[in-house]
């Protein structure tokens, strides 16, 4: 006797260990199935956890107290307190004074050399904005904490390791040896560095800062909202509300959702193309990337902007013409109130995209070394995403740390707008 | 003035207009029913006005102040660097706005360098004062020639109505011109580079080294621009990516549309679209600091000879960042499939999983296919992950292992820097562009009508 399909017949044996099986495979599918999910999150688990390891030390800056004598004779010997005298001055010669009174014994040239290797050129600079704020304090001698190297900061931090041949490291065992004794008698800290949010870019790792790149992403993104929102906005409610259906209006709809998908550096050589070579626009100016930017992100505000309005039921619209409203009235005062939730919720994820970029940038030359913080949209600067880049990209061991650092800020920034996105979804999910 | 502060005073005098054409037509008459508009309309025709007319000037200005100032710089340069070809030019040109702006120049600066500077100094100045004026001009006019037009008998409504209307449509169109500008622009200059190198070498030649071309004795020399060594190692890259997202990303879809509970749904989602959200040029830094050393020392363990700047961690890595682009569209895919037909195996006796296997999984294949298509498009347009993980040099190699370049590497690579626009090195990178493009856009289209099809089918 068979079964359907040729089965030999089913006795209840057969189906109970045939029944076994399936629920085995069952498991086995299911098991699967939670494994890719618990892969992928660990996946994002070790995103954060390499990027947080990597960066969390770039927050404290290795400063050493050195006792500094601001001797008047170096700093202003004329003695007329004259701005330029104090501004044209060596500062370099007080540390190095101060460091070979702590270290007499150092006395040949290669050794000075690196001795004064501990300090970073960074505290010159910071002695200069001290005298020049009050000048009184020339001839007063000061502890002050001042700004390590940067090799003497990644020893510090264990970042280079101390059993490794003399040959094979970037620090002399003599330098380890003033660190530490340094370190003996408490004149070596961690503090916390303000200058990696205060300051532009520098070749010198430890007086690189993000402001000048988060400057010129702000002016970036203001350019990119500016543009893109009332276009985005514009265009989603043309398209809503008025677009008769014909093929300009098909035409219209077909170009968003392939701009949607067209590759970003696609939209960078767009840009090169017509506003640098043929506007003659700035190189590396904001304007410039955000005008590039807002023309990426334009599909990405359009298409949930007109969810959202297709989401406001008819019937309001309905109620509101029965009362006698205009169609402008309609949208501006019913539609458009009730749609915004939605659409500033697709703003927000658009602009933290555009936040993001970068590849369009490196296009339009916003990969520039720029030290100055830019003071407008036509300055050259660069952007947060391509300084990552530009610091990944850099030899020195004390800028891996640097850019974890700057990614970790980005990225708060990041899930600070993802934040907002959310909550103002929750608000915008309303049932009609 | 500031371009920012400009823009905030324009919209603030405008916002002054608003209250100025209220106020006039409220004026007019005793009470506000007389009006034939709402009063705010009389703002809104004011406001119209001194809005419009500025934000255009302001735009054409900011379009066309770099080319005029090149010209009238260029005019007053003696003629023997008038007659340099046009790149050197150019270079010239960038030297001096360089010295004005304080940043670093490529040469020594002599007397000529910074007049040419001082020049341009003293004519943005110049251009920024006049176009000051000429915004707040325009505002100005603009609001007292609609001032002018409120009388009794006007319609506000009417007029400002058909303006909004007319505003929205211009901005619609814009994607329109944002698509005709990309592909002008890279068709013009790949026509350009397909003039000095023929279209077959490029789509067929082996060997890409376009650094060669710059010797001038051999610009457009054969056998150096050809692209498939680049087609090969985009491919090789993208299919190790979609190796790795579309497993994994399909079953985290099963799990969460089909097995999950709510709890584990609302939490695991969000926290897997985080992974979409990750700038790429993270991903890049993970791959290259983090994942190349790791699969460089695993693999010397093995005895394999892993590069460091292997396809493998580069597709690898792309594909993490595209897991929850395969997870999210195929969530939505599986979602649609209709209760009835799972509803319908269960009472069959199917069990869970051969339920989303044989009635689930090829009811929403033409969706899943779909959505893989689109993860492919990105996978080949993605730029900083194989900018800052995978090579420069084009090998032609099947081996995961080894290094490759691929189309967006070199885009970048021949496009960043001091660039001469008349040699096939940089043309080529527009030529690339213009493939990308293309394919990027085929696939689209494919997978957008597949997706379509697909949902028409359940509704």
């Amino acid at each position: 006797m068979t079964g359907p399909q040729g089965h030999p017949a089913l006795t209840t044996e057969a189906v109970a260990a045939r029944l076994k099986g399936r629920y085995r495979s069952e498991r086995r599918f299911r098991l699967a199935c939670l494994a890719a999910v618990v892969l992928a999150l660990s996946f994002l688990a070790a995103l954060f956890a390499s990027i947080v390891g990597k960066g969390h030390s770039a927050f404290r800056q290795t400063h050493v107290a050195l006792d500094i004598h601001f001797d008047a004779e170096t700093i202003d010997p004329t003695g007329e307190r004259d701005p330029e005298t104090l501004a044209s001055a060596n500062y370099n010669t007080l540390v190095r004074a101060a460091l070979s009174e702590l270290f007499p014994g150092v006395t040949s040239r290669s050794e000075k050399r690196q001795l004064y290797g501990l300090i970073s050129g960074g505290a010159a600079f910071d002695l200069q904005d001290m005298v020049m704020a009050d000048p009184s304090i020339l001839g007063e001698t000061r502890r002050l904490w001042l700004l390590s190297s940067d090799d003497a900061d990644m020893l510090v931090k264990g970042h280079i390791p101390r059993d490794v041949p003399e040959a094979e490291r970037r620090v002399s065992d003599f330098e380890i040896g003033w660190l530490d004794a340094l370190d003996d008698r408490g004149r070596v800290e961690r503090r916390f560095n303000t200058r990696f949010f205060t300051s532009g870019d520098s070749r010198e790792p430890e007086m690189a800062g993000i402001w000048g790149a988060a400057k010129g992403s702000l002016y970036t993104m203001l350019v990119t909202l500016l543009l893109s929102f009332p276009l985005g906005v514009a265009t989603a409610v043309y398209l809503e509300e008025f677009a008769p259906r014909n093929r300009i209006t098909d035409l219209i709809e077909v170009n968003i959702n392939n701009l949607a998908a067209v590759p970003s550096i696609v939209f960078g050589l767009l840009g090169l193309a017509v506003f640098l070579n043929f506007f003659h626009m700035p190189r590396s100016a904001p304007l410039v990337g955000g005008l590039v930017l807002s023309l990426m992100t334009l599909p990405r505000i359009i298409i949930p902007a007109r969810a959202a309005l297709t989401a406001v039921p008819p019937s309001i619209r309905e109620a509101a013409y029965g009362l006698g409203a205009s169609p402008m009235q309609v949208i501006f005062h019913h539609v458009l109130p009730l749609a915004l939730p939605g659409i500033l919720t697709g703003t927000i994820l658009g602009m933290s995209q555009a936040l993001g970029e970068s590849a369009p940038l490196l296009m339009i030359g916003m990969v520039a070394f720029i030290v100055d913080v830019p003071q407008g949209i036509v300055d050259p600067s660069t952007v947060l995403p391509v300084q990552i880049y530009l610091w990944a990209d850099s030899a020195e061991r004390a800028f891996v740390e640097k850019t974890s650092a700057a990614i970790i800020v980005l990225l708060g920034f990041l899930i600070l707008m993802n934040l907002g996105a959310v909550i103002l979804r929750r608000r915008a999910e309303r049932s009609w | 003035m500031n371009t920012l502060l400009l823009i905030a005073v324009l919209l603030a005098l405008s916002a002054a207009g608003f209250e100025l054409g209220r106020r006039r037509a409220l004026g007019l008459v005793g009470h506000p029913k007389e009006l034939r508009s709402l009063p705010g309309y009389y703002g809104s025709w004011i406001l119209l006005w001194c809005l419009v007319p500025s934000v255009l000037a302001l735009a054409g200005w900011i379009a066309l102040e770099g080319s005029l100032v090149d010209t009238w710089v260029i005019r007053s340069l003696p003629q023997e660097i008038r007659e340099l070809p046009e790149a050197r030019l150019g270079l010239f040109l960038n030297d001096a706005k360089n010295l004005a702006t304080g940043n670093i120049v490529s040469r020594e600066v002599d007397d000529l360098l910074q007049t040419t500077a001082d020049r341009y100094t003293s004519l943005r100045a110049a251009g920024r004062l006049a176009r000051t004026g000429l915004v707040l001009l325009l505002t100005a006019g603009g609001a007292l020639i609609g001032y002018r037009r409120i009388s009794l008998r006007f319609d506000a409504m009417a007029r400002v109505e058909t303006a909004f209307k007319t505003i929205l449509m211009i901005g619609s169109t814009i994607a329109i011109f944002t698509t005709v500008g990309i592909v002008l622009s890279l068709l013009f200059e790949a026509i350009r580079f397909f003039q000095a190198v023929p279209i077959t070498e490029f789509l067929f030649g082996l060997g890409w080294s376009p650094q060669t071309a710059l010797r001038t004795d051999q610009v457009g020399s054969s056998g150096s621009f050809g692209a498939v060594p680049l087609f090969a190692g985009t491919l090789l890259i993208s299919a190790i990516a979609m190796t790795v997202a579309v497993p994994v990303g399909l079953l985290a879809a099963i799990y969460l549309s089909e097995y999950a509970t709510r709890r584990v749904r609302t939490i695991a989602k969000p926290l897997l679209e985080i992974l979409a959200g990750v700038p790429t040029v993270v991903y890049g830094f993970f791959a290259a600091l983090t994942v190349a050393p790791l699969v460089r020392n695993f693999g010397a363990e093995l005895g394999l000879s892993v590069s460091s700047e292997s396809a493998l961690v580069a597709g690898g890595v792309m594909g993490i960042m595209i897991i929850p682009f395969v997870s999210s569209i195929s969530d939505d895919v599986i979602t649609a499939v209709p209760q009835g037909l799972r509803e319908a195996s269960y009472g069959l006796g199917a069990t869970q999983s051969e339920t989303i296997r044989r009635v689930v999984f090829p009811a929403a294949l033409p969706g899943i296919v779909g959505g893989i298509l689109l993860a492919v498009s990105r996978a080949i347009g993605e730029t900083m992950i194989v900018v800052m993980a995978a090579g420069l040099s084009a090998n032609l190699t099947a081996n995961p292992l080894e290094a490759v370049t691929t189309v967006t590497v070199q885009i970048v690579t021949l496009l960043v820097g001091d660039l001469e626009f008349d040699s096939p090195k940089t043309l080529s990178a527009f030529a690339l562009g213009l493939m990308l493009f293309v394919v990027t856009l085929t696939l689209n289209v494919i997978a957008l009508r597949v997706v379509r099809k697909y949902r028409e089918q359940y509704e």
